[in-house]
């Protein structure tokens, strides 16, 4: 199998033989370990939790470790790699998250406890009500960048706070426990914020845990709409 | 070059695509309007080169370009106000077969 990886200074290839259930991270660990040992590439779990691993892979976002191969490879038999779209490249494959978590905070990423102290005793919130349930839906991300990689705003305005920073802000303005509502709500709600967003549905469409950021800033849309800050 | 391969996307594109036609539409559509200031005869003198069968393909175009607006908005507004997630596809192919269906039933009204 031949795989193309975007180095810094420029395409490189590669030729790597195709094995039964490979991954592309094992594609791309295959590379470092015996052909290019300065190739630069990022990974931890290796199980899809912690996020580190994503790479545009033949053009869309993906988490490399849980994906693989024979699912993605072009039908001419090539692996294409390049860093993620629309973050500062560092070296090769690896990018800098910095802008992607500063976002996160911009947006109000941050549990604040109703009148700035955590309570003693645990808060019951009951699995069933629908705050709770709007809250779990958005819960699992591993902060991957998957989806600002494959967003056109975030490569249209500099700014704009991304798919992942506000299905954060959404999952806090549904958790009964948090103080900061309107505050998050003024975050989101600017000109980078939730109105920018076109409802392509990328960030859905790519997010390997299956959220749907686009789903949230709708329901961000929403909630500053009918005026429930 | 961005990911932009999924259905999703193309709908965004086709509603955006139709909505900026249609713009460039309406200062024609004014013109033609405009043509009764001139009084009846100019109008219908105008009306009448519409006859032709190639205004016909035209005004066809015209009425699918509605209809696709239309149902692309009605899509966003089912997925921002009303908080549809996982029908999105579907929503995106009703939404085209309206268009088609629209444009179909133009065509019969018309032959
Ligand atoms: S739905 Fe919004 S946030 Fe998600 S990819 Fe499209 S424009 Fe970006
Ligand atoms: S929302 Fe999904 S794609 Fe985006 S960072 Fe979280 S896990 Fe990754
Ligand atoms: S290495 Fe942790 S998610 Fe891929």
């Amino acid at each position: 199998m031949k795989v193309r990886i975007q180095r810094d200074g420029g395409m490189a290839e590669y030729a790597v033989a195709a094995r039964a259930s490979q991954t592309v991270l094992d594609v791309v660990t295959e590379i470092q370990r015996e052909q290019a040992p300065d190739l630069a590439y990022r990974f931890a779990c290796r199980v899809g939790m912690c996020g580190s691993c994503a790479m545009e892979v033949n053009g869309v976002a993906r988490w490399t470790c849980r994906t693989h191969v024979s699912r993605v490879v072009g039908a001419d038999g090539v692996l294409e790699l390049r860093p993620l779209a629309n973050l500062p490249v560092i070296r090769d494959l690896v990018t800098d998250m910095a802008p992607f978590f500063e976002k996160w905070s911009r947006a109000g990423g941050q549990f604040v406890p109703k009148d700035g102290v955590v309570p003693a005793e645990f808060a019951v919130v009951p699995p069933a009500s629908p705050q709770r349930r709007e809250a779990d839906a958005g819960i699992e991300c591993i902060g991957c960048g998957v989806c600002y990689a494959s967003c056109d705003i975030v490569s249209w305005n500099a700014d704009y706070l991304g798919p992942a920073a506000m299905n954060r802000a959404w999952t806090l303005v549904n958790d009964e426990r948090d103080g900061a509502r309107a505050g998050r709500l003024r975050a989101v709600a600017g000109d980078a914020g939730c109105h920018s967003c076109h409802s392509t549905q990328g960030c859905t469409e790519r997010c390997p845990k299956g959220l749907d950021p686009s789903g949230a800033i709708a329901g961000l849309k929403r909630t500053i709409f009918w005026g429930l800050a | 070059m961005r990911d932009r391969r999924h259905p999703a996307y193309w709908g965004f594109v086709l509603h955006r695509a139709s909505g900026v036609a249609l713009a460039l539409f309406l200062p024609l559509h004014f013109w033609a309007l405009g043509q009764a200031i001139h009084g009846a005869a100019a109008l219908d003198g105008f009306l009448r080169l519409v006859d032709h069968p190639l205004f016909t393909l035209a005004e066809w175009g015209l009425v699918v370009l509605l209809a696709l607006h239309l149902a692309g908005g009605l899509r966003v507004m089912a997925l921002e106000f009303l908080g549809w997630r996982h029908r999105q596809k579907d929503l995106v192919a009703a939404s085209a077969g309206f268009a088609f269906g629209i444009g179909m039933m133009f065509l019969l009204h018309v032959g």
